[in-house]
């Protein structure tokens, strides 16, 4: 089969880089598609496309501004389509936003801040190697940033809070993947309701995962502040979490603080738990796999997960008794969610095979894999380095690919590739909601999820599928329309991300014992959905 | 709001205050990934997106060298910036240009036996275009200081000829740019500052010194400037009392006029001021001859607008700090860049030809590369700047009437300011965009569109086109590190070593 290759030019057109590989996604899609590529003509650029064969006379003009694209299909008809579709989808920018949010020609920030008086935010998502700059040119005119860029260098970093901070300015980030300010979701936020529980996090799904949470439980989020996921190193020193802290200390609408991270720095852990314990409202700690004695003695709540954090949080502001676990000093993260889960572990064993152990963890956010890691050593111990728990949106997946949030492809070959592995006896997974998410994650996941089962099915074995849903009803997904997609796929939903990761422990642990008689029969479906719906408050 | 309920039973307080971080909502502005926007809006809050692109062409340093002297009232690399760009732009809005006489360059600019102007940044003899070394051989010629056009290249060529820019002489000259001791040059005083600029008096179209080109047509009528056109409007002026380019200006563009290529309403309109009085000052022959030029000339008034310009930018030169730019100009083989905040000095890159409509018979290969002190006039936020006023213009570069409109607007974006005496009838009567200021020229990546005539690459041929020209980027970036180093900025000297 012979490919043919167009290619055209948009001078003076830039777009960012996820913009256009999500485009180059959909066009890879269509049927005769072989190859798309959408770039920047840049020389680098300019190389891979080379290097893809993909580089043709039409581009050779090409320079910096411009934006190439190029598709290899099967025949004329097929490329052709493609590039009207990548022009279409390019010209709608200007239209798409029309509405409360408008776009301007406006090409500096001095030039918008002139145009849109009394700014107070700006959001930032270029290129990492930018991103400095226009979050620098923001707080030097008076404005909160919230930098979702990453590739951001540390020494930046430091010199953009240490401005920020004689401002009196929140610079959210950098790699900030979310926060909610006022009610308004910034970057890839969720839906949540209003309420009296405010959120200070290094972590971007943490953040998601723990506001979600809050409001499943009935209570609401004041503000949810992200700082970046190095702010609590001793470098930044947690500059922007005692910010943040500040913040909700004075914040009428805050009644609990929710402080979210991985374990800091031993110098910052202390700024940070003795501001904390200073703040004069009931602050719940998440340092995940943190010392929660440290945290203990402050006089601060210790949440060893971001489910026990979101928990502890949701009562006080709704007026309820702290969970049980959150009272005892060895909160056991161990602990069995009761009947439904044994039960739901139990069933899924029954149908594994002998040589099936193998937890295979196959994650979008980072926060969400750390969490279950944490979760899989404390109740397997030192079996649990055997298993395999991959942050799909780390850098070393990413390079020239979209984030699994964005694009299903990824880890979809992930999954397929983990039903066919005759060691694979769990595949767990989280899905995420929100702004800035796929249309629906869950229906994208379902198609790999029938592959691998099939693949188990047709070696005589199957596979258990284990997931949590982080969101809520009024995101743009719709929290219960996913969970009932991936329940119609055989999938075993957890309401919690923590929930899921110990379902897929209990899983593999019954089956390490081998005892498939121990299960009593019933249908996994009914089984999935008593676990679900039993952990629901 | 929830959650609210059950939380009378805690020890705490409850909110009973504003509980919103920016209590008359949500303003954003989003930089980068369009998907951000939309939700924000959708939540209460409002948002608008940029249209981004990697500042300084990608030159991450250099974007961010812009970044560190954005302005910024609690440091002080922001805080003087910011005041004496405020205190640049109030002095170029202030002007008040009048034009108060015609004197030979040897009495108005002092200018010395062998000393001869040029346009642009500085260039000696051997590397002038071909243009201004006809122009040279011209004044040469004109001046008598040599009998022949190869003995005037000789003595050009010999070191015994003095060169140096019009700017550098409180003077601005149109393509080549030549000025000798014996020509006359029109005086302007701005008077809000005591500045006083000049010019050469316009030839007209066609066989023209400033074009490069030297016989005998070309020197009798500059002969006739120096015995007779320059005396007749000096008595005029003299006898009517300073004349007011700005308003004159002001008028002009709201005919279709935008003070640069196209003049033929000013220069209608200074004709008409002056005839009176130039009747009664001169003698019938005189006047009459002296009309009949102002008549057949669209372009005399370019001069006086130029100069007029030139007269309002000098007084928003030499401000400590500011980046707002002083000077664009060409001498046919450099692009040159002066801004408020770093005297002096030129920032300088090779100059392209610029992109135009050629007259029967020529093309972009008989072109020499963009040339002249009359982008003067985009600086001060005319010409190139005030398009919307002069869609004509357009037609130079195939465009249209809203092409017109957006290059005005585009400028709008690099500039900080709006002159209210250069009113844009096409704009809603909105001002034309005055103040280049070099940080967002070089942030934006948007380069100042300059109108401009095109001349042969050959002394002596001429005019052969005309069109539009966009400055250089890379000037502004070299303006921007120098101030940054003046200041003391780190980062500055990274790229410039």
């Amino acid at each position: 089969m012979t490919a043919v290759v167009q290619a055209r030019v948009f001078p003076n057109s830039y777009r960012d880089s996820v913009e256009l590989m999500r485009i180059a996604a959909e066009l890879e899609s269509l049927d005769g598609v072989l190859r798309a590529g959408l770039v920047m003509a840049t020389s680098a650029n300019c190389e891979v496309l080379t290097e893809a064969g993909l580089f043709v006379d039409a581009l050779a003009g090409a320079g910096p501004n411009d934006l190439a694209i190029a598709v290899s299909a099967t025949d004329d008809a097929a490329a052709g389509a493609a590039l009207e579709l990548a022009a279409s989808r390019l010209g709608g920018q200007a239209t798409e936003a029309a509405g409360p949010a408008h776009r301007t020609d406006a090409r500096t920030l001095a030039e918008a801040v002139a145009e849109l008086s009394h700014a107070d935010l700006v959001l930032v998502s270029t290129p990492g190697p930018y991103a400095t700059a226009e979050a620098m040119k923001a707080l030097k005119r008076g404005l909160h940033v919230f930098l979702f860029s990453d590739n951001v260098p540390l020494a930046d970093e430091i010199e953009l809070k240490d401005l920020a901070r004689r401002k009196g300015l929140l610079l959210m980030g950098p790699d900030c993947g979310t926060a909610i300010l006022d009610g308004v979701p910034l970057g890839f936020a969720n839906a949540v309701r209003r309420g009296s529980v405010g959120l200070v996090a290094a972590s971007g799904t943490g953040l998601q995962q723990v506001s979600c949470l809050v409001d499943r439980l009935g209570a609401g989020i004041s503000q949810a502040i992200g700082v970046g996921g190095r702010d609590l190193d001793e470098r930044v020193g947690g500059v922007m979490m005692l910010a943040g802290i500040e913040r909700l200390v004075a914040d009428p609408g805050t009644a609990v603080l929710v402080l979210i991270s991985k374990p800091p720095a031993d110098s910052v852990a202390k700024a940070v738990l003795e501001v904390a314990a200073r703040a004069g409202k009931p602050v719940v700690v998440n340092f995940l796999g943190g010392d929660p004695e440290a945290i203990r003695s402050m006089g601060l709540i210790a949440a060893p997960t971001f489910e026990a954090a979101a928990e502890a949080a949701a009562a006080i502001a709704l007026g309820q008794p702290l969970p049980a676990a959150m009272d005892l000093s060895a909160y056991d993260p161990t602990a069995p969610d009761g009947q439904a889960l044994l039960a739901a572990a139990a069933s899924a064993a029954t149908t594994l095979r002998e040589g099936q152990w193998r937890i295979r963890g196959l994650y979008s956010g980072g926060s969400l894999a750390g969490e279950a890691k944490l979760i899989l050593k404390s109740v397997l111990g030192a079996d649990a380095t055997r298993h395999e728990i991959l942050d799909l949106g780390d850098d070393e997946y990413t390079v020239g690919r979209p984030h699994p949030m964005i694009d299903p492809r990824l880890r979809n070959e992930h999954i397929t590739a983990a039903g066919a592995d005759p060691d694979t006896a769990v595949i767990l997974l989280d899905v995420v909601l929100g702004y800035g998410s796929q249309d629906d994650p869950a229906g994208a996941m379902v198609p790999a999820i029938e592959d691998a089962r099939a693949a188990a099915t047709a070696a005589g074995r199957s596979v258990a599928v284990v997931a949590s849903v982080c969101g809520t009803e009024a995101d743009p997904q719709g929290l219960s329309d996913q969970e009932r997609r991936l329940a119609g796929a055989g999938v075993l939903l957890a309401p919690s991300n923590a929930r899921a990761a110990r379902l897929a422990a209990a899983i593999a642990e019954l089956a390490a014992q081998a005892g498939p008689a121990m299960a009593q029969a019933g249908s996994l479906g009914a089984i999935a959905e008593a676990s679900t719906a039993g952990m629901r408050p | 709001m929830s959650g609210g309920r059950a939380k009378a039973r805690l020890p705490w307080k409850q909110p009973n205050l504003n509980p919103n971080l920016f209590p008359s909502g949500l303003r954003a502005v989003n930089i980068g990934l369009e998907m951000f926007a939309a939700p924000i809006g959708a939540h209460g809050g409002t948002v608008v997106s940029l249209d981004w692109r990697p500042p300084a062409e990608g030159d991450r340093d250099l974007g961010l060298l812009v970044a560190r002297l954005e302005d910024d009232r609690n440091d002080p690399v922001g805080r003087t910036i910011a005041a004496a760009n405020a205190e640049a732009v109030q002095r170029l809005l202030a002007a008040q240009p009048m034009l108060t006489d015609v004197l030979p360059a040897a009495q108005a600019l002092g200018l010395g036996e062998r000393h001869i102007l040029h346009s642009g940044p500085p260039i000696e003899w051997p590397r002038m275009a071909g243009p201004v070394q006809g122009a040279v051989i011209g004044a040469i010629l004109f001046e008598g200081w040599a009998a022949t056009p190869e003995a005037a290249r000789d003595l050009a060529a010999s070191g015994a000829i003095a060169f140096s820019p019009c700017h550098h002489h409180a003077a601005v000259g149109p393509m080549a740019g030549v000025v000798s001791p014996s020509m006359p040059v029109v005086v302007v005083e701005n008077a809000a500052a005591g500045t006083r600029a000049h010019a050469t008096l316009n030839e007209g179209l066609g066989k023209v010194l400033r074009f490069g080109a030297y016989d005998d047509s070309v020197l009798e009528r500059l002969r006739w400037f120096a015995s007779t056109l320059a005396p007749a409007l000096s008595r005029a002026l003299r006898a009517s009392g300073p004349l007011d380019l700005r308003s004159l200006t002001g008028q002009a563009l709201q005919m279709g006029d935008e003070g640069h290529n196209r003049n033929v309403a000013a220069t209608s309109l200074f004709t008409r001021t002056l005839a009176p009085t130039l009747v009664r000052t001169s003698d019938t022959e005189t006047a009459s001859a002296v009309l009949d030029f102002l008549r057949a000339n669209d372009h005399f008034f370019l001069n006086l607008s130029m100069a007029a310009c030139k007269s309002a930018l000098d007084a928003a030169h030499g401000i400590k700090g500011s980046t707002v730019v002083t000077a664009m100009s060409r001498n046919g083989v450099d692009f040159g860049v002066r801004m408020s905040g770093t005297g002096d000095r030129w920032f300088t890159t090779p100059v392209g030809v610029p992109d135009g409509l050629y007259f029967p018979g020529y093309g972009p290969e008989d072109a020499n590369p963009d040339l002249g002190d009359s982008a003067i006039t985009e600086t001060f936020g005319i010409g190139g700047f005030a398009m919307a006023a002069a869609p004509a213009i357009v037609r130079f570069v195939g465009g249209t009437p809203d092409d017109a409109l957006e290059f005005t607007r585009l400028m709008g974006r690099i500039t900080l300011a709006r002159n209210p005496a250069y009113a844009l009838p096409s704009l809603g009567f909105a001002g034309t965009p005055t103040g280049i200021d070099a940080r967002r020229v070089v942030d934006s990546g948007i380069a100042p569109v300059i109108n401009t005539g095109i001349a042969h690459r050959e002394a002596g041929v001429g005019q052969i086109g005309a069109g539009i020209a966009r400055a250089p980027l890379a000037c502004f970036g070299q303006a921007i590190r120098a101030l940054a180093e003046d200041l003391g900025v780190p980062g500055a000297v990274s790229e410039a070593a």
